[in-house]
């Protein structure tokens, strides 16, 4: 497999072309957005928390494939977990694109392993777990206005 | 015309490599930054090697040439875009020094509170962002001048232009080329209309320097801007251009050796342009660098060059308008346009563009190409550019166009 076909798994293209839980939550209380600044891609996560767990979880945003597909798994890897676990996630998705080595029990993240033979491209891999983990650590806002 | 610019080629060592896979290099990045000849990499080896010295300071040997040597180059660029007087050319670090230094130098002097600065929407955040710093120090207005036209034929609004010179303008920056649309700016007749207000006028050279004749007095333009590693020439040198007149009534921008006529604990008296715009220790090696690329560009010709840059990205536009679901920007494919073609695709993002061009060993740019703003005005978070220079052959097109092929296949799953 070449570097490139590593790094666009099937996975990876499926999650780009049908993304998951790509639409705004209207019922949101808390929102916000990230930047990558080096090539204008943004990416904005909504979440529900309740009770210290994240109820509903979605993304907006135009970016490249490694990120639309990132931002989509995360969404569907984060529903029902509580900000601690979420950041567990995390690093352990961190871990995956840095260093370049699978973990066995999770296929979804283990697609992203090629990440790590583009580093220019590790950034567009964790623009949407940014925007979810900084939006965890803020109080509750009153919902988007629609 | 030379016969074969392809034999070209030669003279530029790092096109002679092959990348991962065996594939050639082909490189379209060149609005990015350009390669360098043989004879300006081995003008700047010459240098290290003979006559390195600081200038204006030593009385030896080794000084003097270095002295000779760094004005000479300010001589030859003096020639190349034909002022009038070689004080009129003061060395930077490149296009975006060059327009900070008359940013903060001349707004520092001239600019008053309500007065306005007049750019427009196809500048580089270089010929931005200088001017927000100087705008919001004196409390000066920032007005744009728009983009008009479907997003296949964008180009300056000339009417609104012409509304938004009133006399409260003083000073119109505007790019010759623009690096994300390919369009060219009729220099001569931006800076007529500005002059009839009393504004003066910058333009950025950034594309234009190194692929076409510049003749500062034919443009009437008060400042020019360029710089050497976008024309062949090595990073970290770059040129203003201004007046002489007007030169002689700035003030200093940075202070240090080099610019003082006389220096007393708590005044100090400066030297006239150029040496009162270069403080410190100059970029000597990089001058004579840019000087060999000068000389190198004039060889060839650069109307030569522009009819080389210019047919190759028509070619490439045309050539590109057949693949399903681009959109090219700038010219229509078929028009006349700079050397340059910016597109995105639509089922692949910038980014996944130019990682799969570049496994094909092709350079492309993908991004917002510091043209933020802009983009969000056409509704594009980023665009892929492919830019040529005078090395770039058809061939490379056709390599492209196939790799293009490939991409929206592969994102698009057909
Ligand atoms: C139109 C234009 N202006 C200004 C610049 C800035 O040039 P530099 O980075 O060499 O200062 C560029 C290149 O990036 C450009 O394309």
């Amino acid at each position: 497999m070449s570097d490139f076909d590593d790094l666009y798994r099937d996975i990876i293209l499926d999650h780009n072309r049908r993304p998951r839980n790509r639409r705004r939550l209207p019922t949101a209380n808390r929102v916000v957005t990230a930047d990558n600044p080096t090539c204008g891609d943004n990416c904005t996560v909504y979440l529900r928390v309740e009770g210290g767990r994240i109820a509903e979880i979605s993304f907006e945003g135009s970016s490249c494939a490694i990120s639309q597909a990132s931002t989509s798994i995360m969404t569907s890897q984060l529903k029902g977990k509580t900000v601690a676990e979420a950041e567990a996630a995390f690093a352990k998705f961190k871990n995956v694109v840095t260093t370049g080595r699978a973990p066995e029990d999770e296929p979804e993240q283990a697609a992203f392993a090629g990440v790590h033979a583009f580093p220019a491209r590790i950034k567009c891999a964790t623009l949407g777990w940014h925007a979810a983990l900084e939006a965890l650590q803020q109080p509750d806002q009153p919902p988007p206005a629609s | 015309m030379p016969a074969d610019f392809s034999l070209l080629r030669a003279d530029f060592p790092v096109l002679h490599q092959t990348l991962a896979g065996g594939r050639p290099l082909v490189y379209l990045d060149n609005a990015a930054t350009t390669h360098k000849p043989r004879a300006v990499i081995d003008a700047l080896s010459r240098f290290y090697e003979r006559d390195n010295s600081n200038v204006h300071r030593g009385l030896h040997a080794l000084s003097m040439r270095a002295t000779d040597s760094y004005g000479a180059a300010r001589a030859r660029v003096a020639k190349f875009i034909n002022a009038a007087d070689p004080a009129e050319i003061i060395f930077t670090r490149g296009t975006t020094e060059g327009v900070n230094l008359v940013a903060q130098s001349w707004c520092a002097a001239n600019l008053k509170p309500g007065d306005v600065v007049l750019l427009t929407e196809m500048e580089h955040h270089s010929n931005l962002v200088p001017w927000q710093l100087a705008a919001h120090r004196v409390g000066a207005t920032l007005r744009f001048v728009p983009i008009v036209g479907d997003n296949a034929e964008l180009g300056l609004d000339l009417d609104a232009l012409d509304r938004l010179l009133t006399p409260q303008v003083k000073i119109f920056a505007f790019t010759h080329i623009s690096n994300t649309l390919g369009v060219t700016n009729n220099v001569a007749d931006l800076c007529a209309r500005a002059r009839r207000v009393g504004a003066l006028t910058l333009v950025d050279a950034a594309q234009s320097a190194g692929h076409e004749p510049l003749d500062v007095r034919a443009l009437g333009c008060d400042f020019l801007v360029f710089s050497g590693h976008k024309m062949a020439g090595p990073t970290g040198i770059g040129v203003l251009y201004g007046r002489r007149a007007l030169l002689d009534t700035l003030p200093p921008w940075q202070g240090g050796g080099g610019m003082i006529a006389n220096v007393d604990w708590q005044e100090s008296t400066w030297k006239p342009a150029p040496e009162r715009f270069e403080a410190g220790t100059p970029n000597v090696a990089d001058a004579i660098g840019l000087h060999a690329a000068m000389d190198y560009l004039d060889t060839l010709g650069r109307p030569a060059i522009a009819a080389h840059d210019g047919t190759l990205a028509s070619c490439a536009a045309v050539a590109l308008a057949e693949i399903p679901g681009i959109r090219l920007l700038g010219p229509r494919p078929g028009s006349p346009r700079a050397g340059l073609v910016s597109f995105a695709l639509k089922d692949a993002h910038a980014h996944d563009v130019v990682t799969f061009a570049d496994q094909d060993g092709i350079a492309l740019r993908g991004g917002h190409h510091c043209n933020q703003p802009l983009m969000r005005k056409l509704g594009l978070p980023s665009t892929v550019r492919a830019s040529f220079y005078l090395y770039n052959t058809e061939a490379e097109i056709v390599t492209l166009a196939a790799s293009l092929r490939r991409i929206q296949k592969f994102f698009g799953g057909a």
